[in-house]
């Protein structure tokens, strides 16, 4: 019997997805003789005419990272799904939209005008913007479509299963491969890690004060941290509470709180509102100026709470015209 | 759609124990306001999760109303501050988002004050008329919203 295909893909992404199946060590090793690695452009050299070539469906599993931006990455995964029978949206980017889904809080213009032309370190004195055609010595050179808003994978095309994270940790991944290679799947849709929040596996749990209050907002670089004691408790923003857990806790751990990049449970579905609703429920104060005060002292709410999640929140992004 | 034919829709949520009263007092009373309101009765001011504020902007409502018991008179003691908290918060990350602030309103209504209700809906109707339509659309597929 052949082995079982497998394809790797990136889109809007950092790389550190690639990063984390290298990271697998010597365990990759054995996901490599159990299947057989059909394309992975970050390490293999395959091309789009060899996806092309496949039969529809004959790829067990895809497992696809990054955020769709350009017209690019939604034809390829749109490719990639045809040849696949599952798909694995892989870490952050792919699963709500990630970091790159920031950029929904702009569009194409204000993003091209801020990278072509106000950044200080822009030199561009003929006001040279990408073009989607361009002729030059009577040939014709094209680059992708850079779309107005970053969706998440499961925006674009189908998607039968995601691994959360920032990068996934190996554990998770090691499970999923497991798991699809004998068969053992959860239903359709699922995320592939604990439904519950992180806070009910963080170990600073138990130096949660029995009523958790904050008089004052503190940004992590402003107070010594406590290496042992709940963020919250300290006045520090962590997104533990509306984050779910599987993360081996490797930011808490490094003295960080977290920051969300698990997504929310399967509960919840837009991880910021609910955050902010957690959040502000623990602010101690009943006047109303007090309450505007120590909200005006949160730096970036919309930004803190959708770091990782903007494009698969409730409103998806910023709406730009009524920004004057 | 132009501001001359244009109707605000507008959602309320109202608590059950002071301001859906007062709404209801204001329509025994024969109290007319504006028609453009949708009230939804909820048990608290505390209970309106900001997802739901949030999905009637992307459903189409052009203004959100939470409206409760007067400060210290909550029926679970707490309730309306947890609300005012919200209301602060998710204020400032509505205009992080291009929602403007005179489109969310939290109002203290309370069971006796049906004229106060009629007062606070005419007045955030024609508010809302003024601002204009919030045509919120984004569908999470089509990637030519801007």
């Amino acid at each position: 019997m052949s082995k079982p295909k497998v394809a790797f893909y990136w889109c809007a992404s950092c790389g550190g997805c690639e990063e984390a199946v290298v990271d697998l060590a010597e365990d990759i090793l054995k996901v490599v003789e159990a299947v057989d690695i059909v394309f992975w452009p970050v390490a293999l050299d395959f091309k789009k005419k060899d996806l092309e070539a496949m039969a529809d469906g004959s790829i067990a599993v895809s497992f696809i990272n990054g955020s769709v931006r350009l017209s690019e990455q939604e034809e390829m995964v749109h490719l990639l799904r045809r040849k696949s029978q599952l798909v694995v949206a892989f870490g952050s980017c792919s699963h709500l939209g990630g970091i790159p889904g920031l950029a929904n809080f702009w569009n194409k213009e204000t993003i091209f005008r801020r990278a072509y032309f106000t950044t200080p370190s822009t030199v561009n004195p003929d006001g040279v913007v990408p073009q989607e055609k361009v002729i030059v010595e009577g040939k014709e050179l094209t680059l992708p479509k850079f779309f107005e808003t970053v969706r998440a994978l499961d925006q674009v095309i189908d998607v039968d299963y995601y691994l959360p994270g920032c990068a996934p940790p190996r554990d998770l991944i090691l499970n999923a491969v497991g798991a699809i290679l004998e068969g053992k799947l959860p239903p359709k849709g699922a995320v592939l890690s604990p439904n519950k929040s992180l806070c009910d596996d963080c170990d600073r749990n138990k130096t949660k004060p029995e009523k958790l209050t904050i008089k004052e907002f503190k940004r992590p670089w402003e107070v010594f941290l406590d290496p042992e004691k709940c963020f919250l408790a300290q006045g520090v923003i962590c997104m533990g509470p509306a984050t779910r857990t599987g993360c081996d806790e490797r930011c808490i751990e490094a003295n960080m709180p977290c920051r969300g990049c698990f997504g929310p449970t399967d509960q919840v579905y837009d991880q910021g509102a609910k955050f902010l609703s957690a959040l502000a429920s623990l602010i101690d104060f009943k006047d109303e100026k007090e309450i505007e005060k120590i909200v005006q002292t949160i730096a970036d709410p919309a930004g803190t709470f959708y770091r990782f999640s903007l494009p698969k929140s409730i409103l998806g992004r910023r709406k730009m015209e009524a920004i004057k | 759609m132009s501001n001359s034919t244009f109707e605000p829709r507008l959602v309320g949520f109202l608590c059950n124990w002071c301001s859906y009263t007062g709404a209801d007092l204001a329509g025994t009373a024969r109290m007319t306001y504006a028609p453009n309101i949708r009230i939804i009765r909820v048990m608290c001011s505390g209970r309106v999760d900001p997802q739901f504020v949030l999905k009637a902007f992307r459903e189409g409502a052009d203004g959100v109303l939470i409206s409760g018991c007067h400060p210290g008179d909550c029926h679970y003691q707490e309730g309306n501050y947890k609300a005012l908290r919200r209301y602060k918060l998710l204020s400032r990350m509505l205009e992080q988002l291009g929602i403007e602030k005179e489109r969310f309103r939290l109002e203290w209504v309370s069971a006796s004050e049906g004229a106060r209700f009629q007062h606070v809906v005419n007045e955030f109707t024609e508010q809302i008329r003024r601002l204009g339509p919030l045509n919120f659309k984004f569908d999470g597929g089509s990637h030519e919203q801007a």
